[in-house]
């Protein structure tokens, strides 16, 4: 039998017990509780299982928690500082940008990662980042005026 | 006007302690029989509630979809649910707070015309009585009949109402769980059920050894006719049971679907009801006759989450929890489907991912309990897979619409005929009679199926939606071509037979004027002697300037397109401007949309902004085909929508009309949608393509058929 996997989530160091090929998507929801973070399609398609490994997006559908071991994973539940919204979560929650909303939280973690190596995209560039996440409910241009919003709040507050 | 006569909803539940209740201090409960599928309408209703009873917002505590404790209002759907549901909460709440009023006037020795209410409190002369709802609630009886006579507040008097509330439901959506999938049971048991490819098919053989081995972990397998389940303690090992099951099942019998399914020539050959409506005086048969044929596809609501239910019995109750958009209904046709009474479900909705019709998510609700019935004590879960949801979810319907006009000598239409061939767009639960669960047909003694009938007219109509023209036609001519044996689930999607008759229509008045050599808009506006609805075109026009901008350069062209919703709902007028090449690429959009009065201006916006881009997708992309019998689509790149990279700039102008009702609005945008784009496409290409999707393929077809 295997003898799990180490990794830090949130921070926070873990280990979890399930077998080394178990997708990182069911190690966070049902072993770490960690329920922000969506099924879609299991298949790369459709983003709402984006997490940060170390930093960079990726589909925690399909990553196995084995290639995760010893890497910092970070989800929507992590996104938050000290109790207070990520400038990202506050952007989208100003703009109303969202319906169903199941789309959010891998948007927002890409959108996460996007702002931290570039401070103030352009419009074709947030879509850029984006175009791996599908939105049913038709809010992109509402997500996208929400990652402007973001980046210019971030570039105040830094000033 | 904003009438007083009694909504629907209200005759279904007319006492006034279905809706409303005082039992919780400084609470008002509130409850609605809509749900939430991501269109804001618990915000909204409770705005409405907030505005007549003159409590804050914060006060009221909306409770939607719990069969418990709301009341039973069907399903959320067709736009009803402010035009129908708030209606209902508006007299209700204004009821309630006359009948408050004239007990605290007794109770002071006043006129009940000297208190007014502020949060929730009474005031006399401007002065606090030290009296409010929740003192004196133990004195006013509510299990009496609503009368929908009580005076509701003006228009211009509102405060909540027409206001921008954040939706309610958001902050937990961007921070974390939020929806039924994230549910945290005790004592849980996973569950995912095996589809069945096509209607009636007859599994023949499984080999369940390879099953169990692909589980990596022991599962239990229920087989009952063709129902056949795989359960564990975790999810993960049930995926992989079924996943390894769908590739090892075969199947035999039942009705397997043709390749060509849902092309016109296979939807001309089925079986067919026909009916003719005529209206209008008796003109001119004879003259110049134009005519054209347009058609849809197959197409599926596309949610982006998966469904999910749970279900638990014990004691010999039944509890589900769904993301189903009738909760009500459900219960019913679950107690049905099981054998039980319906006094022993309940069930309790909760938030899945946007519905845009009838999903998966009735399915789940009926597999979760069959398999919980089995297993007393357990939380059975039960979540669909990605593949499930492509192969196993009610469609939408193809449809083939001709339209034919007889033109006078100003090349006006004399006469006009639109036929429409299409299966039905409503297979919910109970509608023919039948459960309509996937899980429910498959198992041995199914109940047979009943023949289908489609949506009345008088409810809006299915494939009829949005049939008759808008415009000034003196004689009008509907054959409705109802195909009722189609072996497939077909069912509602967002505005159902709507957006391709606007389609169809839009695109023949376009077609029209090009013939009468006339602008397609001032070719309309001819037609139009209705002020509201001319206003919506202009002012879409004068948005987008359309009369300034004909000629937008090489493979570059503005399209028009424009509909009232089912006929009675809010106005939608759309430009799109599009450049093509190979593919059609939308570079910007304009919508000016009349709702009447606006509850929640941005929540409306939102709304309209995702019925342009959900129509633009439909128009451009989506389709289904068949292959081996079964739906062609296992994943996303079979079916693709629109994303983030094809999304246009898009501009929405809410005409403002507060003195009217409130319109249904969540439809409205798509069939213009649609139609804007096949205009704008005609106009750019030269050469009209009349089969949605406008895809790559047929834009080269109709390029080389030159
Ligand atoms: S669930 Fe991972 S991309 Fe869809
Ligand atoms: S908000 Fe519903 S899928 Fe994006």
């Amino acid at each position: 039998m295997s003898k799990g996997c180490d990794l830090v989530v949130n921070g926070r160091s873990v280990h979890v017990d399930a077998d080394e090929a178990t997708p990182l998507l069911a190690v966070l929801r049902d072993e770490l509780n960690l329920r922000g973070t969506r099924f879609g399609c299991g298949t790369e398609q459709c983003g709402t299982c984006m997490v940060l490994i170390d930093g960079v997006p990726d589909f925690a559908c399909t990553r196995t928690v084995e290639s995760a071991a010893g890497k910092s994973v970070t989800t929507i539940e992590g996104l938050a500082c000290n109790g207070a919204l990520h400038p990202l979560q506050q952007a989208f929650l100003d703009e109303q940008a969202g319906q169903c909303g199941y789309c959010l939280s891998g948007i927002l973690i890409s959108a996460a990662a996007l702002l931290e190596r570039n401070k103030r995209p352009s419009r074709a560039e947030i879509v850029e980042a984006l175009d791996k996440h599908l939105c049913r409910c038709g809010m992109h241009n509402r997500v996208i005026r929400a990652v402007q919003r973001a980046s210019a709040a971030m570039a105040g507050a830094a000033a | 006007m904003i009438s007083n006569s009694l909504p629907q909803s209200l005759i279904d539940n007319p006492l006034l302690s279905q809706w409303i209740a005082f039992d919780e201090p400084g609470r008002v409960r509130v409850g609605s029989g809509r749900v939430e599928i991501g269109q804001g309408i618990v915000t909204a209703l409770a705005q409405i509630a907030a505005e007549e009873l003159d409590v804050t917002f914060g006060q009221v505590n909306l409770v939607s979809g719990q069969t418990d404790f709301s009341p039973n209002e069907g399903f959320t759907s067709g736009s009803y649910s402010i035009a129908i549901g708030g209606a209902s909460i508006r007299l209700v709440c204004a009821e309630v707070r006359s009948l408050f009023l004239e007990r605290a006037a007794e109770k002071l020795g006043c006129k009940a015309n000297e208190l007014s209410i502020e949060d929730g409190r009474f005031f006399r002369a401007g002065k606090d009585t030290g009296m409010d709802y929740w003192a004196i609630a133990g004195d006013v009886a509510l299990d009496r009949r609503a009368s929908g006579t009580a005076p509701t507040k003006l228009p211009s008097s509102y405060r909540v109402v027409g206001k921008n509330i954040p939706r309610v439901d958001l902050p937990a959506k961007v921070a974390g769980a939020a929806f039924i999938h994230d549910i945290v049971a005790e004592n849980v048991l996973h569950a995912r059920v095996l589809r069945q490819p096509w209607r009636g098919a007859r599994l023949v053989a499984l080999d369940e050894s390879a099953v169990r081995k692909a589980a990596k972990a022991p599962i239990e397998i229920l087989r009952e006719g063709n129902f056949v389940a795989f359960m564990a303690d975790a999810e993960i090992n049930v995926m992989r049971a079924a996943e390894a099951a769908r590739s090892v099942a075969r199947w035999e019998g039942g009705e397997p679907l043709p390749d060509n399914a849902g092309t016109p020539d296979w939807l001309k050959a089925q079986v067919a009801r026909d009916r003719t409506v005529e209206t209008g005086l008796k003109g001119r048969t004879e003259g110049k006759v134009f005519s054209a044929r347009y058609s849809r596809p197959f197409l599926t609501y596309g949610s982006i989450g998966t469904a999910c239910a749970l279900a638990q019995f014990q004691d010999g109750a039944l509890k589900v929890w769904s993301h189903t958009q009738g909760p009500a209904v459900v219960r019913e046709w679950l107690a049905r489907a099981l054998s039980l009474k319906a006094s022993q479900v309940s069930v309790f909705h909760r938030q899945g991912a946007g519905a845009y019709g009838h999903n998966t998510a009735d399915d789940a609700a009926f597999d979760a309990s069959f398999i919980a019935l089995r297993h007393p004590g357990r939380t059975v879960r039960v979540q669909w897979s990605r593949e499930d949801e492509f192969s196993g979810a009610p469609l939408s319907t193809a449809m083939a619409i001709e339209l034919r006009a007889v033109l006078d000598h100003d090349n006006k239409p004399a006469d006009w005929t639109i036929e429409i061939w299409s299966p039905p767009h409503a297979q919910r639960p109970g509608y023919n009679g039948n459960s309509n669960f996937a899980g429910a047909e498959a198992l041995p003694n199914a109940p047979p199926l009943n023949e289908v009938g489609d949506v009345p007219d008088e409810r809006g109509g299915g494939a009829t939606r949005n049939a008759y023209a808008i415009y000034d036609l003196p004689r009008h001519r509907l054959i409705h071509h109802m195909l009722p044996k189609v072996p497939l689930r077909t069912s509602s999607l967002r505005g159902l037979g709507a957006w391709a008759n606007v389609f169809a229509i839009e695109s023949f008045m376009d077609e029209l004027a090009e013939r009468a050599g006339e602008d397609p808009v001032t070719y309309r506006l001819s037609l139009l002697s209705d002020p509201r609805p001319r206003r919506v075109v202009e002012t879409v026009a004068q948005m987008s300037g359309w009369f300034e901008s004909k000629t937008l350069g090489e493979g570059r062209a503005h399209g028009f397109g424009f509909a009232r919703y089912k006929n009675i709902a809010a106005f939608a007028a759309v430009v799109v401007e599009i450049e093509v090449d190979e593919e059609i690429c939308l570079k910007r959009v304009w919508c000016a949309a009349d709702a009447g009065l606006v509850i929640t201006p941005d929540g409306a916006r939102n709304q309209i902004e995702g019925g342009i881009i959900m129509g633009a997708s439909f128009a451009m992309k989506e389709q289904i085909r068949f292959k081996d019998g079964r739906i062609a689509a296992a994943g996303w790149d079979d079916y693709p929508i629109l994303r983030f990279s094809e999304v246009p700039e898009i501009d929405i102008r809410l005409i403002d009309a507060p003195n009217e009702a409130a319109l249904g609005l969540g439809e409205t945008s798509v069939g213009p949608t649609c139609a804007a784009i096949g205009n704008a496409v005609a106009r750019a290409l030269g050469k009209r393509i009349r089969d949605m999707p406008l895809t790559r393929e047929r834009i080269m077809t109709t390029l080389l058929a030159e």
